[in-house]
């Protein structure tokens, strides 16, 4: 039987199972991440860029959904650690034609394998998986939710956090900005847990009421329709993407008035601290929620999340499956 | 078993006339002839015991009714059958039950009600009372022979949880139904803004990325049906209430003269959008589960008597279709067995007598179905012997092997509940009877 009442990713004794989303995770496990990953951010430095810590264990990357990006950060992770990475990109499709999300799992964890990294449509699916694991005696199978529907992304969250801590230093005196279609985005609720978690005193959200969920405020968070309002005084701008499919219909007229209202402009942007951080986690629609002056100007640090993201997927992989 | 039967040092409950008395009864030729004492008195002249039933501790009372239960045929045999189905009834001293007309194909036909109720006319089978389609295939476009169906056996009509869409065609479909008073029984259910939603639109939803289905999906559509029914005069019953600002709305067109009648389930009568937990697909329900304040609304409301029946919902599931991410997973919960257990640990917490909890689960849906006037529902003398006995002091472990339901899917798996089921009499047959020790023959 599925257990589904106590959460999947902590053992008895609090330790890190599974990463499947940062609600709930104590501020030390997540401080622990962010030391770890600061070595292995090193290791790029290097001539050889590889550390043993994963030889011959088997990361598959099982992907239900299509993301180049973020599974080519995922494989890269892994072979930094020596890892053996095997890619599997299941869209839909084949899986609508016959074998269940579990079924998959269970040839794949056949074929003995140490870890999934999965991505899936469906808000939820990683942890159907480490409760499935956990039913059958398999915990030594390790789960990363690399995207999860619209409820996590906890390794785009930490990633996020160690970019503020490298640019800021301390999480304890700022004010912090998520700008965009928060209800569809998984990025969103990572980032809010992992900032309150880390004890950010405010955290706003700004958006119009169409792309905000219900009861918002009560993850402890700050609503602002207004985009002026909402950044000024903030030292973190952290943009999301909007997704093609939402710009026009019943919850937005047109990219274009979106951008008016709500798209990071150089004047908008002027209202934040003069030291404010600009952040996205990509791909960006310039034009649609971030205009290009800011995308490469002098306070974005996009590319770095980008570079930062490995080694705290490498800090990940490494604290879940080094032993 | 089919004459001359004794339960003997029970206490008997009777919600129908508020009865709870220690008292024996007596059974003869399927039908109830008489209560009395342990030393016969109260039996008809000539009664001869054949059989005694010990009842010594447990509760004696009418066999529960049931508004809705999906047996799963025909058409979905793979996820329960018949069999399995009323084995969960006979266990959960459920006696009589409705079901609703979405089946594959769906009871649109006279001759689909037909069989289904000769299949299910079985002397340890509850009694079984379809509920037709209101529109054929539930389409929502055209309506079915009602009068057809209600002579085939069908006493109700409805959409299941398919909404008619066009108010055209729903206010033509209650209009017809009025002009032979037919009930109609309807879920209301915003269809746009239920659309793709699978969860309370509230901070669970939100903080688990899962669609939300606001209360106004439910709200929105209750004002369609009570205002269409003021118009047609139609005896509506809405089934599976979710919220308290929709039950608010049928107190106050009660008051202003409308006449309507609703139900809960026992999932949301105990459960909230909290019980989701990590994504728990057992606690996927159609309606979604929703929050603290609707719940205590619904759990007044059922013992005020505002909401007139407690409602299993049964659903039947297989693995298959709940061992899927949250929002893929089929909706609903296997419900026939825990519907009494549930009934007693909802009356336990709010303190109620039994006559008013067990009410909700007897005589007050049989009045629905329309089968009260009839002796359903009820302890009546010289009425058929559908009889429930219940250990009220026995648990019940809610496990996958405990329950005879094919379906094994309900979030309450794991939970010890109050109450357990000793005899489930069906027109004076022994349809369930956890053991036989207690039963001599004389």
């Amino acid at each position: 039987m599925l257990d589904t009442a106590a959460n999947p990713q902590l053992n008895a004794h609090g330790e890190l199972l599974h990463l499947l989303s940062i609600e709930g995770l104590p501020r030390d496990v997540l401080m622990r991440i962010l030391d770890t990953a600061v070595p292995f951010s090193e290791v790029a430095e290097r001539e050889v860029k590889k550390v043993p810590l994963l030889r011959g264990k088997s990361v598959f990357n099982l992907f239900f959904e299509n993301s180049t990006r973020t599974r080519t950060t995922f494989e890269i992770a892994a072979k930094r650690l020596s890892a053996d990475v095997i890619n599997l990109n299941i869209n839909t499709s084949s899986a609508s034609k016959g074998e269940s999300l579990l079924d998959t799992v269970d040839n794949l964890a056949a074929m003995q394998a140490d870890m999934f990294v999965v991505r899936h449509a469906s808000s939820g699916a990683p942890y159907l998986i480490a409760q499935h694991l956990a039913a059958t005696q398999r915990e030594h199978i390790r789960v990363i939710n690399a995207g999860d529907g619209r409820h996590a992304h906890p390794t785009q969250g930490l990633l996020d956090m160690y970019t503020i801590r490298h640019y800021k230093k301390d999480f304890t005196n700022l004010t912090i900005a998520v700008v965009g279609d928060i209800l569809h985005s998984r990025v969103a609720r990572s980032q809010i847990h992992a900032l309150i978690t880390l004890g950010v005193p405010e955290v706003r959200v700004i958006a119009p009421k169409t792309l905000l969920p219900i009861g918002v405020e009560r993850m402890g968070v700050r609503v602002f329709n207004d985009m002026k309002e909402g950044l000024r005084g903030v030292d973190v701008v952290m943009m999301l993407r909007l997704q093609n499919e939402r710009m026009q219909g019943a919850l937005l007229p047109s990219p274009q008035e979106y951008f008016k209202s709500y798209g990071l402009t150089p004047e908008k942007l002027a209202l934040a601290k003069p030291d404010a951080i600009v952040m996205h986690p990509g791909p960006m629609n310039r034009g649609v929620e971030i205009d290009s002056a800011v995308a490469d100007g002098k306070q974005a640090v996009i590319l770095p999340q980008v570079t930062f993201g490995i080694a705290v997927r490498m800090a990940v992989m490494a604290m879940l499956g080094g032993g | 078993m089919s004459s001359g039967l004794h339960i003997k040092g029970g206490r008997l409950v009777d919600p129908a006339t508020k009865t709870d008395i220690h008292a024996d009864l007596f059974i003869a030729d399927g039908r109830l002839v008489g209560v009395g004492d342990h030393h016969g008195n109260g039996a008809p002249a000539g009664f001869e015991v054949t059989s005694v039933l010990d009842a010594t501790g447990c509760v004696v009372c009418p066999g529960l009714v049931d508004l809705s239960a999906r047996l799963r045929e025909p058409g979905f045999e793979y996820r329960a059958t018949l069999e399995s189905e009323m084995a969960a009834a006979a266990a959960g001293g459920v006696t009589s039950l409705a079901c609703p007309p979405d089946t594959d194909p769906v009871l649109d036909e006279p001759g689909l009600v037909e069989m289904l109720t000769h299949r299910a006319r079985l002397p340890e089978f509850a009694r079984v009372h379809p509920v037709g389609a209101l529109t054929v295939g539930l389409n929502g476009e055209r309506l079915t022979e009602m009068a057809e169906l209600s002579e085939a056996g069908c006493v109700a009509f409805g959409q299941a949880h398919r909404s008619i869409v066009d108010t055209q065609v729903l206010l033509r479909a209650l209009q017809y139904a009025a002009t032979f008073d037919f009930p109609v029984w309807l879920q209301p259910q915003d269809k746009f803004l239920s659309r793709k939603g699978v969860a309370h639109d509230g901070e669970v939803a939100a903080r688990l990325g899962l669609a939300g289905i606001p209360v106004a999906a439910e709200t929105i559509a209750i004002a369609s049906l009570l205002e269409l029914v003021r118009i047609t005069g139609t005896r509506l019953h809405l089934r599976r209430i979710s919220s308290a600002a929709g039950l608010a709305m049928i107190v106050a067109a009660r008051s202003a003269g409308i006449n309507v009648t609703c139900e809960v389930t026992i999932n949301h009568l105990h459960l909230t959008d909290l019980d989701i937990g990590y994504f728990n697909a057992h606690a996927r329900l159609d309606p979604p589960l929703r929050s603290q304040n609707d719940r205590e609304a619904l759990r007044a409301g059922l013992a005020s008597g505002a909401i007139n029946a407690l409602t299993s919902d049964h659903t039947p599931v297989d693995d298959d279709g709940k061992q899927m991410p949250f929002e893929e997973a089929e909706t609903g919960a296997t419900g026939l067995e825990l519907l009494l257990p549930l009934t007693l640990k909802w009356a336990a917490e709010m303190e109620l007598p039994l006559t008013t909890a067990l009410a909700r689960v007897t005589c007050d849906p049989a009045r629905i179905i329309g089968t009260f006037n009839k002796g359903a529902g009820q302890l009546k003398l010289g009425a058929a012997a559908d009889v429930c006995v219940f250990d009220p002091q026995a648990e019940f472990l809610v496990s996958r092997d405990n329950l005879k339901s094919q379906g094994k899917n309900t979030p309450f798996l794991g939970l010890t509940l109050p109450g357990r089921v000793r005899y489930t009499l069906i027109d004076g047959h022994l349809a369930y009877g956890e053991t036989w020790s207690d039963i001599s023959t004389t």
